[in-house]
């Protein structure tokens, strides 16, 4: 194992990993039970808790679908076209990670909100939840994509062209097979970020019980009138959520490293 | 594709019209609103004595994480990588839970551990104080030095290590001058994208924090206590300002990419 951390290295990685991350997600699994089985189910199928778990997922998979569409266009125009200000506009599509998710919601409001300029205001309906969640994930399926279409063959295309195939057959039958993979881990990605997106969508979703409150405004609220092991409860089925998707995310990772290859 | 001009254009206006409607046109909005009337207001808004403490408090919740991270996730790659040991896919696999995890699912585990009536009880207080931020702060910034460190080891492969091991170097050694010289952008990468998630937290931070005004408030936590109180100017300042370090995040990140795609 040369050039490795040796064994002290494993054991320090193995120490922090678990403090800082194991524990106290085992201590999260543990204490929802912590009212016995009976209260982690009452907790957990609780009406406004089912809406606002059916309202996140509903949500996340749009917005999973949305980014699939939109994320590939961008991905595209950015490799294949060529315009004035494209290194710019590239540069530009990581803000929504380096943008504090607070500060989206300011932004969010500033457009959208009650003083709009475009005398529009979305707040405190799915819409604003959507372009909150659609702002934050924007980046995952461009930046898993881009990559691919630059490696693409271009003799292939060309090849159909010359066979007479149109531009959406060339698209639908040479380009998207490549793409998939890389489409589908992005469109991951973006679900499970929203999933547990919290910091955006706090100030313009209105967070109204039934109709807008996303599972992690839910949980906060259940946290703030000391209802802790309630929202744990919650926060077990968004942790199992997350791990699935996670497992998917690697087995299309493996998929996507055999169509290559 | 055939290069059809109509195509091309149709899919540039598209495309960037997405992008302005999302992105640009809000963003650009609210640096309109913070600066319509003048510096004046906002400097003073966020030199204000709530402003500064959060501004530095802010600044040493990132000093303690990003560099415990940074250790952390240059052994943790190298681990990964150039290590042999069962249970890699284990750890493989928890090293990305905290991208996919709910901020406020990480405070309340948070909360479960160290809180009122948790598993481990300090000497000093975590929950509602600072160690509590810094813990928060380290456990969602966890994943970005290692994502970003383990391809480029992969990448350049041990054989230079191995060289160096056969001419009589330790482990040490070989380390500072062959190992980390390879991979010191992949690093510096994972670094700014640690240090931007680190300043940025919210939900996380806002869990285990209690929101005590001048001790327990980031510059995050301030943004939502000014919207809160219908301050939308003093809101408006420190968001500017936290936008500022994002722009300085995608700057660095911009003149970073081609020299850790390079190697």
């Amino acid at each position: 194992m040369v050039g490795g951390p040796g064994a002290l290295g494993l054991g320090l990685a193995t120490l922090w990993l678990s403090v800082i991350v194991l524990v106290p997600l085992a201590a999260l699994l543990a204490r929802s039970t912590d009212g016995g089985l009976d209260a982690f189910w009452s907790a957990v199928t609780s009406r406004q808790a089912v809406a606002a778990l059916k309202l996140t997922l509903g949500c996340s998979l749009a917005v999973a679908a949305i980014n699939a569409v939109t994320g590939t266009l961008v991905a595209w125009v950015l490799v294949r076209d060529r315009f004035r200000g494209k290194g710019f506009i590239n540069a530009l599509i990581d803000l929504p990670f380096a943008l504090p998710t607070i500060v989206v919601g300011i932004v969010l409001l500033a457009l959208w909100g009650p003083t709009s300029p475009l005398g529009v205001n979305v707040i405190a309906t799915k819409t604003a939840v959507m372009l909150a969640l659609l702002f934050v994930t924007l980046p995952f399926v461009v930046r898993s994509v881009q990559p691919v279409v630059i490696e693409l063959d271009r003799e292939m295309e060309e090849a159909a062209a010359s066979l007479g195939a149109g531009d959406l057959t060339i698209f639908r039958r040479i380009v998207l097979p490549n793409l998939v993979p890389a489409i589908l881990s992005g469109a991951a990605m973006s679900f499970a970020r929203a999933v547990g997106e919290f910091g955006s969508v706090v100030l313009i979703a209105g967070n109204i019980p039934f109709k807008t409150q996303l599972a992690s405004v839910y949980i906060f609220g259940q946290i703030e009138s000391d209802n802790p092991i309630g929202a744990a409860a919650v926060s077990v089925v968004l942790l199992g959520l997350s791990l699935a998707v996670l497992l998917a995310i690697g087995a299309l990772g493996r998929w996507g490293a055999r169509h290559e290859g | 594709m055939r290069d059809d001009r109509r195509v091309r254009l149709g899919l540039r206006i598209l495309a960037l019209g997405y992008l302005a409607v999302l992105l640009v046109v809000p963003v650009g909005l609210v640096f309109y609103r913070t600066f319509e009337h003048g510096l004046a207001p906002v400097w003073s808004s966020v030199t204000t004595p709530a402003a500064v403490h959060a501004f530095w408090l802010t600044i040493e919740i990132a000093l303690i994480a990003v560099p415990l991270n940074t250790i952390f996730g240059i052994v943790t790659a190298l681990a990964l990588v150039r290590g042999r040991f069962r249970g890699k896919g284990a750890i493989d696999a928890v090293i990305n839970l905290p991208f996919a995890l709910s901020p406020v699912v990480i405070g309340l585990a948070l909360l479960l551990v160290y809180g009122r009536g948790g598993w481990v009880h300090l000497p000093f207080q975590v929950i509602f104080s600072v160690p509590g931020m810094v813990l928060a702060t380290i456990f969602v910034s966890l994943p970005f030095v290692v994502r970003e460190v383990v391809p480029v080891l992969r990448e350049v492969g041990d054989e230079q290590e191995q060289a160096a091991a056969t001419l009589g170097a330790s482990r040490w050694q070989t380390f500072w001058r062959i190992t980390l010289p390879a991979i010191r952008w992949g690093v510096a990468f994972g670094v700014v994208l640690t240090t931007a998630r680190a300043v940025g937290e919210f939900g996380a931070v806002s869990v285990v924090s209690g929101r005590i005004a001048g001790q327990t408030d980031t510059l995050t936590l301030l943004v939502e206590k000014r919207f809160q109180n219908f301050d939308l100017a003093g809101a408006y300042a420190a968001s500017a300002l936290l936008a500022l370090i994002s722009l300085a995040t995608l700057l660095a990140m911009t003149v970073l990419k081609p020299r850790k795609d390079r190697g």
